[in-house]
């Protein structure tokens, strides 16, 4: 294997940025695929995401709707905006902030029956640690940023 | 008081990083080289005064002085003192603090023993880290004071969020932080290079030490930040491809190709820009690592505040480093003249196709990472995560393990498959064999499974290099790479084993009741309430028994209740065997009155963070390795030059 000594650092030049390149279309390519979108109720209810995929679901847990399925390690809640409700199953320990009426956001998938069926909850853990998604989410707030067709 | 001290150490050290830069390019030029004899002494009382700073933040926290607004935000007078000197560095500003004291004190160090640059490189290279220094001082000071004061002073402090009050936080950030902002002397080393334009095996046999050093911290913290996410958060899992996570693995993955290339650089004369290259983007990792972690702009436990203006503050240092360092790179890259030829078949082949796939893998976690912030600005919130991460790494990360299990064998220059191929037969026809049984036994994901084998086959490939040598006088630098390469397959083997052979149960029992997980049967012996310094608990007393016959140990995971801040936590109880780790989280209690448990059997996953730890352990003796053999060289030069002045005063004598 004989390159021309010469045009060494260009075959190189030339490999890494085919290898880089390659790399950078790949992973746009799947990150469009695999990104997991934020959906609030009113979305979710409108338009539901295929079954496949990963998304979360953002909203404030409603009012007496948390209650313990019969395994004794599964529950079942809704998550409400003004506009919509979404029934959520969850399977696991809740965390321990999780309470009626406060935001959650829920990371899983659509199920088949208009159930959403999540894998991980997030709570707000403390001042120090709030879901992005839910940093507005209080009441009024999430009216607004509803208002504003997000 | 001890406040106002660290306050006028740390504007002094700014004033000081301000004269190291002036020094530093004044002395390049004719007119200013009595100015270049300053910049030495002066980078090594910056560092000493950075430190001072550092030790009077420590202070106050340790006394707990509540009229500093930081320790008043952070602390609480009833933590455990580990706990009050580790919250020190636990938050935004504390942390910053660390960040100029670790860059100070690492270029003091360089300015005390480098002597093996030409002046005039070393010159540049302290002029370019006080410039680095000086934004983040700047930084530090004008937007982040940790010694501001409080008036009026509270009772009592806010406390320091539960989840950090464990020893892990004692030890991982300053470890992670050893190993980012030791990168920023293999940057400035960079910056000095291309000024000087004196790029070749001098300048990487000085770089090689400062870069595998911050390397060695670098997977350290990394290793045991992911043991400390796996035992602490209770979520069983042991990386989450969280942003913060991504931000500690892309310097790494740059810092790991970097140490490759310098070593080529150093042998052999070759990978002269590219090496420079990788010094200037390892530590611009380091620090879009620090942006993305300090900005508040992630969801994460490690994002302490949201703060606009702060975010703004590390964006522009960001553009202003890596740019600035970038011109300067497009500038001087082609005046720099072309190294050392080699064949594509050789050991500077492989380096080379190691440090592009390294690269690859960095920018496929750099993009996910970045992703979220980019369709947020389009107005769509995403977030990325395993699906993506896992097979996207994969790709690259797979050919390379294949490329490490050859490399080390081949010759510099030029080499030939052939001669190699032999010793391969063992580790290729271990990798069928194991590929049979795997799928004869257990039916095992596409990538666990590859995993595995090639697991399998590196740990054995990796010793070859031994093969022929003698052991007693093989060089320290070759037991660090075999030590090394062979801690990455015992990682890998961890990894898979812990995603293919895991098994999980989440059940509800009462009291008294016995469940099964893996080969373990578990039982809930009672649930107790317990108290610690600053917390009260539900404890579970659980029995657990390996197999049928296994002698029975007790196992008490904990619900914890804090009250400064008041939240909960869990503590989850663990259980290792050689084989593995039996893992225990306790949940909440049921209206029925039964308890939540989730209990994991992880067959071999203490090997993930043993590999971590080899992984280090290789670099370590490396560097044991390269500094020894400098400081005889060194030494042997010295005679050298001695005989020959001898020598030369005989002449003269005779004369």
């Amino acid at each position: 294997m004989a390159i021309k000594a010469k045009h060494q650092r260009l075959v190189l030049l030339a490999v890494a940025m085919v290898v880089l390149i390659g790399a950078a279309i790949l992973a746009i390519w799947a990150l469009r695929n695999q990104a997991s979108y934020f959906y609030v109720p009113r979305e979710i209810v409108a338009s539901p995401p295929e079954a496949s995929r990963a998304v979360r679901l953002g909203g404030m847990v409603e009012q007496g709707s948390i209650r313990t399925l019969p395994d004794g390690v599964s529950i079942a809640f809704v998550v409400e905006d003004k506009e919509a409700r979404v029934p959520v199953t969850f399977r696991g320990i809740v965390p321990s902030l999780f309470v009626e009426g406060s935001g959650v956001v829920a990371e899983g998938h659509m199920g088949s029956d208009g159930t959403f069926v999540a894998d991980n909850l997030l709570a707000k853990h403390d001042e120090n640690y709030v879901p992005r998604e839910m940093k507005d989410m209080t009441g009024e707030e999430l009216q607004q940023a509803m208002a504003k067709g997000k | 008081m001890i406040a106002e001290l660290g306050l006028a150490a740390l504007w002094l050290a700014a004033a000081l990083a301000g004269l190291q830069l002036l020094g530093g390019m004044l002395g390049l030029t004719r007119k200013g080289e009595a100015l270049g004899r300053v910049v030495r002494p002066v980078a090594v009382v910056q560092g000493l005064l950075a430190l001072c700073a550092f030790f009077c933040l420590i202070y106050v926290f340790a006394i707990t002085d509540l009229s500093v607004k930081l320790v008043a935000l952070n602390s609480h007078s009833l933590k455990p003192l580990i706990f009050k000197i580790a919250g020190a560095w636990g938050n935004h500003e504390g942390s910053m603090l660390l960040w100029v004291t670790v860059m100070g004190v690492a270029g003091g160090f360089v300015a005390l023993i480098e002597r093996r640059l030409p002046e005039r490189t070393m010159l540049a290279t302290l002029a370019g880290q006080a410039f680095v220094s000086l934004g983040f001082y700047a930084f530090l000071l004008l937007s982040s004071n940790p010694f501001e004061r409080l008036s009026p002073v509270p009772a009592e402090g806010q406390g320091l969020n539960p989840l950090l009050q464990d020893l892990g936080l004692a030890f991982h950030p300053p470890t992670l932080y050893l190993g980012y902002v030791g990168l920023s002397v293999a940057f400035s080393f960079a910056i000095g290079a291309l000024v000087t334009r004196e790029v070749g095996s001098a300048f990487a046999r000085a770089m090689r030490p400062w870069v595998l050093a911050a390397w060695i911290f670098l997977t350290v913290g990394i290793t045991a930040g992911s043991y400390w996410a796996y035992y602490e958060l209770g979520w069983g899992g042991w990386w989450f491809w969280d942003p913060v996570e991504n931000a500690s693995l892309m310097p790494w993955l740059a810092a790991t190709a970097l140490l490759h290339s310098v070593s080529v650089l150093a042998a052999r004369d070759a990978l002269r820009t590219w090496t420079v290259m990788l010094g200037v983007v390892a530590f611009s990792m380091s620090m879009v690592g620090t942006f993305l972690v300090r900005s508040g702009i992630l969801t994460s436990v490690h994002a302490f505040a949201v703060d606009p203006e702060r975010g703004s503050f590390i964006l522009a240092l960001l553009a202003i480093n890596i740019g600035g360092a970038l011109t300067l790179f497009a500038l001087r890259a082609a005046t720099v003249s072309e190294g050392a030829r080699f064949a594509p078949m050789s050991r500077e082949g492989a380096l080379v196709i190691n440090n592009v796939l390294l690269c690859a893998i960095l920018g496929i976690v750099l993009f996910g990472t970045l992703y979220p912030l980019v369709a947020e600005a389009l107005g769509a919130q995403v977030s990325v995560g395993p699906p993506y991460f896992n097979p996207m790494s994969a790709l690259f990360a797979v050919p390379m393990l294949v490329v490490l299990a050859v490399g080390p064998m081949l010759r510099w220059r030029r080499d030939d498959f052939a001669r190699i191929g032999k010793s391969l037969v063992i580790p290729a026809m271990l990798v069928v064999v194991m590929s049979g049984a795997l799928v004869a036994v257990a039916d095992v994901a596409l990538l666990p499974f590859l995993g595995l084998l090639l697991g399998v086959g590196l740990a054995w490939a990796s010793v070859l290099p031994l093969r022929g040598r003698n052991l007693r006088r093989l060089p320290l630098a070759v037991w660090g790479m075999v030590v090394a390469h062979f801690g990455i397959a015992v990682a890998l083997i961890g990894m898979s084993s812990e995603s293919a052979f895991s098994t999980e149960k989440l059940v509800a029992v009462e009291v008294g009741e016995i469940t099964q997980v893996g080969p373990w049967g578990v039982k809930l012996d009672r649930i107790e309430p317990v108290a610690g310094p600053n917390w009260t608990a539900l404890e579970a007393r659980l029995l657990v028994r390996y197999g049928p016959d296994g002698k029975v140990t007790r196992l008490t995971p904990q619900s914890r209740t804090f009250w400064a801040p008041p939240q909960n936590t869990s503590e989850s109880a663990l259980l290792t065997r050689w084989n593995g780790q039996l893992y225990a989280v306790l949940g909440g209690e049921g209206e029925d009155g039964r308890w939540q448990l989730r209990l994991w059997w992880k067959p071999l996953v203490p090997l993930i963070w043993l590999g971590g730890l080899l992984i280090a352990l290789g670099g370590l003796l490396a560097l044991l390795g390269r500094v020894a053999t400098d400081v005889r060289r060194s030494i042997q030069s010295d005679r050298i030059a001695e005989r020959r002045e001898g020598e030369e005063k005989l002449r003269e004598d005779r004369a």
